[in-house]
């Protein structure tokens, strides 16, 4: 992973500095709130419901064990013991004190972490596959050309005060885990017929209030002309977006608004204009980051399927959760380890103090002390030598970390919602752990498979509803909390928007509405059909009676 | 009825404004607002408050008597006053 060098240390160190007197002027008085909060939020530290939140990066969602160890101590030191893990693979806590923001800004700058533009009108944290660098399905790992953007993007004067927040994303396969498409730029790898790799670019693509999919602005980009192609649409976007309305700023509304081919000829000619300058990144960069990202000194191993087979016989249970936890590594006899954080009764995304530590010690002891994070709010192993998985499992079932629901109905995204958040209208964790304990039953859930669940608690859509194979939306009605359903949404490389399937439930109506929609599914599946297929081929109609017709479901042949 | 609740600038802690002008993380510590000019002075001193960075964004909220215990009407100042439901 990436390490700081001396440049970067001083300059986060004197960022923390920086922050600190502001905090003073601030708390003396000498600051107001209007003038602080601009401030406070490119520090990634919010004003939340009940006290202070702090969001702080995990780049490309890659953490070391020390790391782990760092938000351990934080949790427990300055909050109350837990942290929770967020859709753009940051980390969020929720009772920070102002007075304290700046030590513990400093005690993550001393393991090379931020939250320098967590948050504000700026470049966020940029996202990408939880897998990279270790995925059968990946073309090249993508965390070396996020860790270039990341570089290029903090601190950028030009675009420290955009219109309004902006998102990056980048997948390394074409099996899109990072939901490019959903960004406000997307980069998408490909390989040409010369063998080389570059970027589609997408642009535009967003949720919230007004979602949109992506648009290719451009087919193919080189990796060295990477930073000038974004730079141009950035300046683009800093030019012409709103700033009248924040609920019109994004750069999705402008693209949308002029036509992506008027949007493509503005950043084109900008690009043109300064293709040759200062931001085409020589090879020896690229190359220089990529030593970052080495892999770690993997054994030669043979697959060990036969050694798995045997394991997963004499324990059935074992056998359910390497089927359901663990992905193909692109080594033999390695495997990817996924960890839900999806437990009943705890909010999705959680992780107490004492967990992040033991799992920084599994991260030692079995995958090259290094954990990543999911933006479906969980956590990832990459580097796990097949004979070790029964050891693994073991230990993450005695944490309750090893229930067998990868993107099933109980691998939830959720936002934190109205229990936390200032923002939001419905609180969402109590209908996730409604639906959880609802869908208990592992059989259930392996016969249902895949079902990606995503519940907001407001239209901001930080819990991705759009994009939910059944989207959950949080709505006020007349001050009481009603939930909207939206079906057919996806944000893997085919994405799509949800659609809405009727009026919305009172809280206790949603995980009966959920089996309605289910038990359709399994009546019209065919062969092979995930819930996603089957609604796409069949329609909403039958789920909309299933919901919300008083007779017997009807069934559509 | 009514009472005013505010975040208190340096830890960010929900609070409620008291009698004696002070702020109280406990509801039942507050002051109950009854009439239109006992608000506007509570809410004056509140905002003064608010500018000697004691607390952020005092709000007037409706409350109601739960046999003998405050309780904010709308669910999302209640969740600010008794904290998160999960």
């Amino acid at each position: 992973m990436y390490r700081y060098d001396e440049f970067d240390q001083k300059l986060v160190s004197e960022r923390v500095e920086q922050f600190e007197r502001q905090v003073e002027r601030r708390l003396s008085g000498e600051l107001t709130e209007d003038q602080f909060k601009p401030l406070r939020l490119m520090n990634g530290l919010y004003l939340q419901l009940h006290a202070y939140m702090l969001r702080v990066n995990v780049p490309y969602g890659t953490l070391s064990s020390r790391q782990m160890r760092t938000f351990a101590d934080i949790a427990r030191k300055y909050d109350r013991g837990f942290g929770h893990f967020t859709t753009r693979q940051n980390i969020q806590y929720n009772w920070i004190k102002l007075e304290d923001a700046p030590q513990i800004l400093r005690d993550l700058a001393d393991v090379e972490v931020t939250a320098i533009q967590s948050s504000g009108n700026c470049v966020r944290n940029i996202t990408s596959d939880q897998y990279a660098g270790c995925a059968r399905d990946e073309l090249a790992d993508p965390r070396k050309y996020c860790e270039l953007l990341r570089q290029y993007s903090v601190l950028h004067p030009e675009f420290s005060y955009l219109p309004r927040k902006f998102k990056i994303a980048v997948t390394g396969s074409p099996n899109d885990r990072a939901a490019v498409a959903v960004h406000d730029i997307g980069l998408r790898m490909h390989r040409n017929d010369a063998g080389a790799i570059g970027f589609e670019v997408l642009v535009g693509g967003g949720l919230g209030r007004l979602p949109y999919i992506g648009h290719t602005i451009r087919e193919w980009i080189d990796p060295e002309d990477i930073l000038s192609y974004v730079e141009a649409i950035l300046r683009i976007y800093n030019l012409h977006g709103r700033r009248d309305n924040i609920h019109k700023a994004r750069i999705k509304i402008i693209v949308n608004q002029m036509g992506i081919e008027k949007y493509r000829e503005l950043v084109e000619a900008e690009f043109e204009r300064i293709k040759n300058g200062s931001l085409k990144v020589p090879a020896e960069e690229i190359e220089r980051i990529d030593a970052y990202f080495a892999p770690p000194e993997h054994e030669t191993l043979s697959d060990e399927g036969g050694l798995l087979a045997a394991q997963g016989a004499e324990s059935p249970e074992f056998a359910r959760w390497l089927d359901s936890n663990t992905v193909a590594h692109k080594l033999p006899g390695y495997s990817i380890v996924n960890i839900p954080l999806k437990a009943v009764g705890k909010p999705p995304g959680d992780v107490d103090a004492d967990t992040m530590d033991t799992l920084a010690d599994l991260a030692d002891r079995f995958s090259f002390g290094e954990i990543r994070v999911s933006h479906r709010q969980n956590l990832t192993f990459v580097d796990v030598r097949q004979r070790d998985l029964m050891t693994v499992w073991r230990e993450l079932d005695a944490l309750d970390l090893a229930r067998p629901v990868l993107d099933a109905i109980s691998d939830m995204i959720c936002c934190p919602g109205l229990d936390y958040c200032a923002l939001a209208n419905a609180r969402s964790i109590p209908v996730a752990d409604d639906i959880n304990r609802r869908f208990v039953d592992v059989d259930e859930l392996a016969d249902v498979g895949e079902l990606k669940i995503n519940i907001s608690g407001c239209m901001n859509a930080c819990g991705h509803h759009h994009v939910g194979h059944i989207g959950i939306l949080g709505v006020d009605k007349r001050g009481k909390e009603f939930f909207q359903l939206t079906l057919g949404g996806s944000s893997d490389q085919n994405a799509s928007l949800g659609d809405r399937l009727g009026p919305g439930l009172p809280q206790d109506e949603v995980p009966e509405a959920i089996a309605a929609i289910v038990e359709q599914y399994k009546t019209l599946r065919e062969e092979g059909e995930r819930f996603l297929d089957t609604y796409r081929r069949v329609g909403i109609e039958p789920f909309k009676a299933a919901v919300y017709d008083s007779e017997e479901p009807k069934v559509v042949a | 009825m009514r009472m005013i609740i505010a975040n208190r600038l340096v830890d960010g802690l929900v609070v409620f404004y008291q009698e004696n002008g002070g702020w109280s993380e406990d509801i039942a510590e507050g002051a109950v607002i009854t009439d239109e000019a006992e608000a506007a002075r509570c809410f004056k001193a509140a905002k003064s408050d608010e500018e000697n960075c004691i607390v952020i964004d005092p709000n007037l909220i409706d409350v109601t008597d739960e046999s003998g215990s405050m309780r904010p009407v709308a669910i999302r100042e209640a969740i600010r006053a008794f904290g998160p439901t999960v």
